[in-house]
């Protein structure tokens, strides 16, 4: 018998559906496996179950009870807790202290101390019920990432929990944390708690899952029970789109370009992992895997922004020393961040000056620049790629996103790029600038270009790439020519399988 | 930019011209001259301090520099008989020097700009202090130093030539030489700030240090030139100081600098969060702290409501600067939907 019911859970945005009437129940003692693309709805239903957000139709029952509006307070109350990814801990306190911040127990008087040895008495019994490690008084600071996580479910147990949900539990777990929380889980089941398991790790969800349901584009697409989970059901499951048509071929004809490789190349984010690949001049290489996967670091450590932690890089079969963004830009090797606001523009300067800021000594005379060269550039640059703005004194953050995208290519495209790595080029932009995009790849691989796109929407990588590499926690798992595209394939590397035929 | 410096121009020749109504004293020439070697003094430094706060930092130590490196100075060309120029510009390198500790204990041990630069305020005023033993810094009985008298404290009826081409044969106003060095300074900081490579790049990081890492910028260099230039010109204004006073208590002298030098530069259109400003602003901030300090002393307001006043004046300027820019952001915004609505946007380009 189910505790918690969601019936029919619609959530729209202007123009998006996040969620399309999407059923789910709990039962309790159940181990829900909650798998599906990225982007497919999983954060927004799991947002909509902590009562974060108000979702546009359908209902949530509880025991049987319709609860409207399903608030924050309604979902502690209804003993549901979350284990995020992002640990939500005090370093600077012990581990009794975490488990009941907020309500530690009182030794009463005027100054309300805190009773320190009931708190760590209280602590004990939900720490046995895991089998942790650690002791109520060990500081949170001294404690490992998986420690945390176990604290993370104490506290949930602390809170009455029914229902614990996890995002991603085992993304930054060795093996054998990664077992021991499949114990704890398996645990927690025998308890009567209820867990929601959200992964991409296919393996993990088959292990310790009764059920599992799968969303694709906001729908609940598909739930296997226990003895149906296998990878080949669920992999079809969680794809299955049409695919529109994005391809460009490249041109027949293409002047010899510049071929950079990647030698064993570790990255800050999984130093014992090398990845090695090859991106040659006039190919648009998608670099596809999930979230996480180490495509971001490998792209900045390329760039010189953070340090290599091994490996070598080579253009042309010459070895390059890359110290840092300057001498990235100096051999004409360019990253178009994947966070634009951020890392790629100045927002309240003008387009002309956004587009001169990596290059304005080609601007200069002697050391002053010459600012009627750089309008003119700009200018050029506006026409060229068709950047709607009023003029190019107007700033950067009163553009839409893919003018905004626009002008961090104009910056690239002004000076002679080599080698250039696109970070989720087309994130936040509507379909008309998206297009427009993939054809200024298609003209920059044309010219003997060597273009690197990391990107996790499935129908770019598949549609824009001449080649597809696959990372898969910090490897590269495979690589895709075009025959043997499909997202089927694609999917099957990005979670550690060989593709199928 | 521009908009805002002549906003302040207006407000310095209101309560300029207030100030003359009220006591005709202001426009005599001598008071005039010595107002404007007081803007000359404090703009040198205020300068410099812009270049920080442009790069969304902060040096708090400036006025605690004025009184090291002024004691020191005084010592050095008095006590130790040494050449004057080479202790200008031992001086001079010293200020350099520290501004790139400053620097690099910010950029390099990611240490807060506020914090490092306190530390500098109590460290160099303690220093300070100790070096002299508490007593007060001057020149003997007899000791001059003609040429950086002059120099450094004198003033020049440089008009006049101007003055008799339009048939005036008098006195005209003596201008102090430290407004012609803040002249020379501003010059040279306005071209560099606003026109150079080095100056976009200082925006640059003000605005967004990461946008400008991306963009290939050595941001860590950038900040540390900016700490360099401010203690520089700190070191520069502390020999001016020293020459125009003659003589220095270590425990009060420079005290408060760093906060007409912040005043300074809020008034002339930096914004504390970086990547905002302007050197014509920065001098006219000066001026108008300047012109300020002088209503008080000649409008009979007892002096020790002099920060009070000009506190009141800053908050009521940086208030009025705020809505103006909350209005022109409406208006922009309204022009914005209107161009929205129109049936054919481009051609609003």
């Amino acid at each position: 018998m189910a505790f918690l019911e969601l019936v029919e859970i619609a959530k729209r945005y202007p123009g998006v559906v996040a969620l399309d009437r999407v059923t789910l129940s709990v039962a309790p003692g159940e181990v829900i496996g909650l798998i599906g693309e990225n982007g497919a709805g999983k954060s927004t239903l799991m947002k909509v179950l902590g009562g974060v957000i108000e979702p546009s139709a359908g209902a949530i029952r509880v025991d049987g009870v319709e609860r409207k509006p399903f608030t924050v307070g309604d979902a502690i109350k209804a003993g549901i807790a979350f284990v995020h990814q992002e640990l939500n801990v005090f370093d600077n306190l012990d581990a009794a202290a975490n488990v009941f911040i907020g309500r530690e127990p009182l030794a009463g008087g005027f100054l309300k101390l805190i009773d320190r040895k009931k708190l760590h008495a209280d602590v004990q019994p939900l720490l046995d019920r895991l089998g942790v490690d650690f002791a109520p008084d060990t500081p949170v600071a001294e404690m490992s990432l998986a420690q945390r996580q176990l604290l993370e479910i104490a506290k949930a147990l602390s809170l009455s929990a029914r229902l614990v949900i996890m995002d991603e539990p085992t993304s930054s777990l060795t093996l054998s944390e990664t077992e021991r929380l499949m114990r704890v889980i398996a645990g927690l089941k025998t308890q009567g708690v209820s867990v929601i398991f959200i992964s991409h790790r296919l393996n993990e969800v088959q292990t310790c899952a009764d059920r599992v349901a799968v969303l694709r584009d906001g729908r609940m697409v598909g739930e296997l029970e226990r003895s149906a989970i296998t990878h080949d059901a669920m992999i079809p499951l969680m794809i299955g789109r049409e695919l529109k048509a994005l391809y460009i071929a490249p041109a027949p004809e293409r002047p010899e370009g510049t071929t950079l490789q990647m030698q064993g190349v570790r990255t800050t984010a999984y130093p014992d992992r090398a990845v090695s690949l090859e991106v040659r001049g006039g190919e648009i290489l998608g670099l596809a895997g999930l979230v996480g996967s180490g495509r971001t670091e490998l792209a900045r450590a390329v760039f010189g922004i953070d340090p290599l932690r091994g490996g070598a890089l080579k253009m042309n079969g010459e070895p390059v020393e890359i110290r840092g963004p300057r001498e990235a830009i100096d051999r004409g090797v360019f990253l178009v961040p994947e966070d634009r606001k951020r890392a790629g523009l100045l927002l309240d300067s003008s387009i002309a000056r956004n587009i001169s800021l990596p290059d304005l000594r080609s601007y200069a005379r002697g050391l002053l620049v010459r600012n009627q060269a750089e309008l003119d550039n700009a200018v050029r640059q506006k026409e060229r790629l068709d950047i709607k703005a009023p003029s190019v004194k107007a700033e950067v953050g009163t553009l839409s996103g893919g003018n905004q995208q626009k002008v961090v290519l104009a910056k690239w495209l002004s000076m002679r790029p080599k080698v250039i790595i696109f970070d989720e080029p087309t994130r936040g932009i509507d379909v008309g600038a998206k297009h427009e995009i993939y054809e200024i790849m298609r003209a920059l691989a044309n010219s003997g270009v060597a273009v690197l796109m990391i990107s996790s929407d499935m129908e770019e990588v598949i549609g824009v790439s001449d080649r597809i590499a696959v990372m898969q926690e910090g490897r590269i798992s495979g690589f895709l020519d075009r025959p043997e595209f499909s997202e089927h394939n694609v999917l099957r590397l990005a979670v550690g399988m060989r593709p199928s035929s | 930019m521009f908009k805002k410096d002549l906003g302040l121009l207006v407000l310095i020749i209101v309560v300029g011209t207030a100030v003359a109504i009220i006591n005709d004293r202001f426009l005599l020439p001598g008071n005039l001259s010595n107002t404007a070697n007081q803007v000359g003094l404090f703009g040198l430094f205020s300068i410099g301090e812009a270049f920080v706060i442009i790069t969304g930092g902060i040096e708090l130590s400036v006025g605690s520099l004025i009184a090291l490196l002024g004691t020191i100075f005084i010592d050095l060309i008095v006590n130790h008989n040494m050449n004057w120029m080479l202790a200008v510009a031992i001086i001079v390198a010293a200020g350099c020097i520290l501004g790139a500790i400053h620097g690099l204990l910010i950029t390099k041990m990611h240490l807060q700009p506020f914090v490092v630069t306190l530390c500098g305020l109590l460290i160099y005023r303690g220093v300070a202090r100790y070096y002299t033993q508490d007593a007060t810094a001057g020149f003997g009985f007899g000791v001059s130093f003609p040429t950086l008298e002059w120099l450094t404290a004198g003033r020049s009826e440089i008009l006049s030539p101007f003055a008799r081409l339009v048939g005036y044969h008098g006195h005209t106003i003596a201008i102090p030489h430290s407004l012609i060095a803040l002249i020379v300074v501003a010059v040279v900081a306005g071209v560099v700030l606003h026109r150079s490579i080095f100056g976009r790049y200082l925006f640059a990081v003000g605005k967004n240090e990461e946008a400008a890492r991306y963009s290939g910028i050595n941001s860590d260099r950038i900040v540390v030139s900016a700490y360099v230039i401010c203690c520089g010109l700190a070191a520069v204004a502390a020999i001016f100081i020293a020459m125009y006073t003659r003589s220095i208590s270590p425990a009060v002298h420079g005290s408060f600098y760093e906060l007409y030098a912040i005043a300074a530069a809020v008034l002339g259109g930096c914004s504390l969060r970086g990547g905002e400003g302007s050197i014509l602003g920065v001098v006219l901030g000066t001026v108008l702290l300047q012109v300020l300090q002088n209503l008080v002393n000649l409008l009979g307001i007892p002096s020790s409501l002099n920060f009070a006043v000009m506190g009141t004046v800053i908050l009521i300027g940086v208030l009025a600067d705020q809505q103006f820019l909350r209005y022109r952001q409406r208006a922009a915004s309204d022009r914005g939907r209107v161009r929205a609505g129109s049936p054919t946007p481009e051609a609003a380009e």
